[in-house]
């Protein structure tokens, strides 16, 4: 680790009038991406700005519309709020899959969708729910939200404040985890609502969480594993490492994506 | 601790009994003491710059700027070693090649000179007031690399134009070495009705133990000695290598302490350039100098273990009998041949090649080859789970080709009399191999498992069972036997049974716990013997200014041959005290009998409790002094006759998911025979811990470099080490023949989970696929790519 400096605000505008005056100082959240990052010397901000004093961060709310949940809820703190689990269980299944419980506790919803690896588990959910982030000063629809490889729409110094997810009619989560370091190796996220089927995948493609269209397409006519098990995801735009190849991966993406279909058909 | 708990250890506790740990108190309250906890006055920090590139030479090391950096007390590189005279690391066991040439042991020194051979590699040590001041002017040493063309496969490093890591090495090849009988073994092949051959990898292993290597390295001016603390698992061998071969000091003025240590499955065996460098680097500038590995530098630098391509061939007569088995093996060193590297590909591998089965002739070859990688050396098992790998892989290969039940061929061709000299220098002195399959098999449910193969087949699911029925030799070693074939060193174990004037008792042993239990183990031996509370014994070990010359623990000997030294000491405690007992009672020495902790004149009530002659012992009032010495400490060396050969039959069940490729292991057994066993409850311990590791070995874990010698597995992101939901409930066994040649009739048990897992899940991995291609380990995704392979041969055959 370099050293840096240490700031706690108490208010969002304070947090954010650090960060606009230096652009390398870092925002932190539960610490469990960016803090490895530092003990491994690979980034050197100026200062960390710690949002965890932040009033009105954290906290799940049900609304009209399903659920916002503040960017500083821990991923434990999901995993068994009555809220979530009565609107959008799918949601709270997730939250309850991802690390260990010592992740949990400290990991933040913000902080995974603003890092956007591509094998965290939040942002399938996200896409496929069609949620909508918001940040200190705008609300980002999903489908903008995330664009690649730890890239997102959010600009230099802009706070995740919250996410707001919508209710939809069914969902599920199916993860096959990474069998060293239990991330998503496939991760599908299916969100069913009247007007569509949203099928999200985390975990396999080359450029971060995508939507499968075609999956959705087939499963908005008929909701059943066999519509699927007809297709044949193109494995071109897939991860090949150590783990798996691309076509192992676009095999697991077909059976997550029939198994979340199966436990809500 | 409560109360409760407490009183459990003030009783005598006999052999055989699931006493609960002594030291775990300490461990899980956070009181253990391990080398890092330590800190000395005036310390500094070391940090090591480790080569970025898997072979370079170096041009020039350029330390000017990084000297001035903030902090930095000192910053030394090959050139200091030389200018000190510092010897190079050695490796101990030394191997001839069949043409009788010695091992090529290229040089190895403790701080790269003019060249590196693997990522990992030591270039400069800086040494600095902080650990961070020491990273940042790391960073700040300029090395002029020039990039060689690397040697990173086993496969291919011994071809002609391969690049070469030691000039004294041609081919890469450190020795070639072969042991049995070839005419013999040719001889049996040409009379075989059927050869049955296998091709196979055995995967290389990261040791992992919890705790990562550490030292501190002390020097006192006044004295002019040293002491290291470190991550030992033998304190004495490590002071013996520093001192004899690498000479930082002669080994009386060299102290190491090896205090508490988190684990070491062999890894902590191995003197290392870390420890070495603080040792000495401790004199030069003055201050003590510590240095703990950060877990990315275990995954780089720990020794590595197994990684052997081998072709092997079994020569069966027509009642599928083995005639001859013939082994051809290369075995990756690394870049540099480790303390004690050489010895495991060869002596601990070939001579267990006759497994449980009469074979008739053997004939093994070895080749060991250098490359570009971290070095290899002994893995928990060290060269016997690869024996046993390829012992029972062919095995349950041999049984499917012949149409025979996998079990009764196995039976067929057991070892049934004992003594039975094999042909590969190993004489088993006891054993029953068919008591061990015939338990494992009726826990196993071996009957039932058709009809669960077919219930897993109507959902889709794959199932398979597999056998290991492993050997292994520990007790290591007799020393002359060792010697005569290459060690370095004695393989005897020491012990001093000191007795306290108040009838408590300290055990210094040579042996040296890093997890094993053997504060309780050893403790209950003591109890029991001398019908003490087990609470009144101490077992120090650890530190060579404590105790006396010992060889340490590793290969499943400190049980069979540490406790025997114990017991050696024991027995000349109890004739002592005998005598004095019959003095305090006015009677003769041969009416003395010794039991329950009381010495009492046969026939009479007339008796002395052992706390009363351990006070007359050191008043010495009541006996001639002229006849007796006063006091009661007794030491004793014991050297074993023979190996010990812990044997058994471990029985997986698998379940394949031909979607996933993911294997669960639904039903494990596993059936030892450990001889006499002390404390049920560590030995099964013992046992859930190797098989973790082999279960490990068999379908997760697996060091891989890239072609440029990259260490791709370099973090638990990509080494998948196993977790508790990784592996199943285990149901253990015994069965009990007791060893012949050690006094307390034990065989050991460290290793053989590890050394009996692979083989038996690859086995039952290989039963279910319908393949014998199931490399280890066999993640999901290889698992899958079978599979569908398979798939896609029965869509083209439709
Ligand atoms: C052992 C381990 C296992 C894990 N397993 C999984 C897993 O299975 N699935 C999974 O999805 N994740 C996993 N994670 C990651 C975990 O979920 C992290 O919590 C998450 O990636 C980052 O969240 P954080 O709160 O810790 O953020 P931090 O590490 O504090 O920050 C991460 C980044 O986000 C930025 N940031 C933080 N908060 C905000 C905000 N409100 N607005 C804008 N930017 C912000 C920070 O500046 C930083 O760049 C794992 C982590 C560990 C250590």
């Amino acid at each position: 680790m370099y050293s840096f400096h240490y700031r706690r605000p108490t208010a969002l505008n304070e947090a954010l009038a650090v960060l606009h005056a230096d652009s390398e100082a870092k925002m932190l959240a539960g610490g469990q991406t960016l803090i490895p990052t530092l003990k491994q010397r690979l980034a050197q901000p100026t200062a960390l700005v710690d949002l965890s004093r932040i009033a009105g961060l954290s906290g799940i709310q049900k609304t009209a519309e399903g659920v916002t949940i503040g960017a500083m809820t821990h991923h434990a703190d999901v995993a068994r709020s009555p809220i979530v689990r009565e609107v959008i269980p799918a949601l709270a299944d997730l939250a309850g899959q991802i690390g260990d419980a010592a992740v949990r506790n400290r990991g933040t919803l913000g902080g995974s969708l603003a890092n956007n690896d591509p094998t965290a588990d939040y942002p399938a959910a996200v896409l496929a729910l069609n949620a909508v982030v918001s940040t200190d000063h705008r609300s980002i629809p999903a489908d903008a939200y995330f664009q690649g490889l730890f890239e997102t729409a959010l600009e230099e110094g802009e706070i995740i404040v919250a996410v707001e997810f919508p209710q939809v009619d069914k969902a599920a989560y199916a993860k096959f985890r990474n069998p060293a370091s239990r991330y998503a190796m496939a991760g599908v996220f299916v969100a069913k609502t009247a007007a569509e089927v949203r099928v999200a995948v985390t975990g396999a493609g080359q450029s971060g969480v995508f939507l499968w269209e075609e999956a959705g397409d087939v499963l908005a006519s008929d909701f059943s594993p066999a519509a699927v098990d007809k297709l044949a995801l193109d494995p071109s735009d897939l991860m090949s490492d150590l783990h798996g190849s691309a076509e192992y991966r676009a095999q697991l993406v077909k059976v997550m994506t029939k198994r979340a279909v199966a436990s809500i058909a | 601790m409560t109360a409760t708990d407490a009183s459990a250890f003030s009783t005598v506790t006999p052999i055989g009994a699931a006493v609960r740990r002594k030291e775990d108190h300490r461990f899980l309250t956070g009181k253990g003491r391990y080398t890092d906890d330590f800190s000395r006055p005036g310390q500094t920090f070391a940090y090591f710059l480790r080569s970025p590139h898997a072979h370079a030479a170096i041009r020039s090391i350029d330390v000017s700027a990084a000297r001035a950096m903030p902090g930095v007390v000192d910053i030394l590189t090959g050139a200091d070693l030389a200018e000190d005279k510092i010897g190079d690391l050695i490796c101990g066991w030394m191997i001839h090649s069949k043409d009788g040439s010695p091992m090529k042991m290229g040089s190895h020194p403790a701080l790269a000179k003019g060249k590196v051979r693997y990522v990992g590699d030591h270039v400069a040590v800086v040494i600095a007031e902080s650990l961070h001041q020491a990273k940042d002017a790391a960073a700040a040493i300029a090395v002029d690399y020039e990039e060689l063309p690397v040697a990173a496969g086993l496969a291919t490093a011994q071809e002609a134009g391969a690049p070469q890591l030691h000039d004294i090495a041609p081919r890469n090849t450190a020795f070639e070495w072969e042991l049995g009988d070839r005419a013999a073994t040719e001889a049996a092949f040409a009379k075989a009705v059927r050869v049955v051959s296998l091709d196979l990898v055995n995967n290389r292993l990261a040791p992992n133990a919890m705790e990562p290597r550490a030292a501190i390295g002390e020097y006192d001016a006044g004295d002019e000695a040293y002491t290291l603390w470190t991550t030992t698992q033998n304190p004495h061998v490590a002071r013996l290598v520093l001192s004899a071969f690498v000479g930082i000091a002669p080994e009386h003025k060299l102290r190491v302490i090896a205090p508490d240590v988190g684990g070491g499955f062999g890894s902590k065996i191995f003197l290392y350039a870390e420890e070495t460098v603080c040792a000495w680097a401790s004199k030069r500038v003055g201050r003590p100098v510590k240095w703990t590995a950060e877990r990315s530098e275990s995954f780089l630098s720990d020794a590595h273990g197994r990684d052997h391509l081998t072709h092997a061939e079994l020569a069966l007569d027509a009642g599928g009998r083995i005639l001859g088995f013939r082994v051809h093996t290369r075995a990756n060193m690394g870049a540099y041949l480790s303390t004690f590297a050489s010895s495991i590909p060869t002596y601990l591998y070939g001579t267990l090649l006759s497994g449980q089965y009469d074979m008739p002739a053997i004939y093994c070859e070895v080749d060991a080859v250098y490359t570009n990688t971290a070095p290899v050396d002994a893995y928990r098992g060290a060269g016997r789970p690869e024996a046993t790998f390829l012992v029972e892989r062919i095995m349950e290969k041999a049984a499917r080709e012949l149409g025979e039940d996998p079990a009764e061929f196995r039976r067929k061709n057991f070892i049934t009399k004992f003594p039975h000299q094999t042909p590969v220098i190993l004489n088993y002195d006891t054993g029953d191999y068919a008591a061990s399959l015939d338990k494992a098999m009726q826990m196993a449910d071996i009957a039932g498992f058709p009809a669960r193969k077919a219930e897993a087949a109507r959902r889709g699911r794959l199932r398979g069972i597999g056998y290991s029925a492993y050997i292994e030799a520990c007790g290591l070693a007799p020393s002359s036997a060792v010697g005569s074939l290459g060690a370095g060193v004695g393989l005897w174990e020491s012990a001093e049974v000191r007795v306290n004037p108040t009838g408590n008792v300290e055990v210094l042993t040579g042996s040296h716990s890093h997890g094993q239990g053997h504060e309780t183990t050893f403790a209950q031996l003591v109890s029991a013997r001398l019908g003490i509370p087990i609470d009144q014994v101490t077992i120090v070990h650890g530190d060579t200014d404590k105790v006396q010359f010992g060889m340490g623990t590793y290969g499943s000997r400190s049980g069979a041959v540490g406790m025997s030294a114990i017991v050696k000491a024991l027995d000349k405690v109890e004739a002592k005290a005998r005598k004095i007992a019959a003095y305090l009672l006015e009677a003769s020495e041969g009416d003395i009998e010794f039991k329950d902790g009381k010495f009492t004149v046969a026939g009479t009530d007339r008796a002395v409790p052992f706390a009363e002659v351990a006070l007359g012992a050191y008043t010495a009032h009541k006996f001639p002094t002229s006849e007796i010495e006063p006091g009661l400490k007794e030491g004793a060396f014991y050297d074993p006759i023979n190996f010990t050969f812990p044997a058994g039959c471990h029985i997986c069940e698998v379940e394949v998911d031909p979607e996933t490729g993911v294997t669960d292991i639904v039903k494990f057994t596993a059936v030892d025979d450990f001889g006499v066993v002390i404390n049920p409850m560590i030995v099964e311990g013992q046992v859930h811990g190797g098989i973790a590791q082999g279960i490990g070995q068999a379908l997760l874990e697996g060091v891989t470099y890239d072609s440029d010698g990259q260490l791709v597995t370099g973090s638990y992101m990509d080494y998948t080490m196993p977790r508790a939901d990784d592996v199943p409930r285990f149901d253990v066994g015994l069965t009990e023949t007791r060893c012949t040649t050690n006094p307390l009739g034990i065989k050991g048990c460290g290793e053989a989970g590890a050394i009996a897992a692979p083989a038996a899940v690859i086995n039952a991995m290989t039963d279910a696929l319908g393949t014998e291609d199931v490399p280890m380990p066999a993640t999901p995704a290889t698992v899958w790519r079978i599979c569908e392979a398979q798939a896609a041969a029965r869509r083209a055959a439709e």
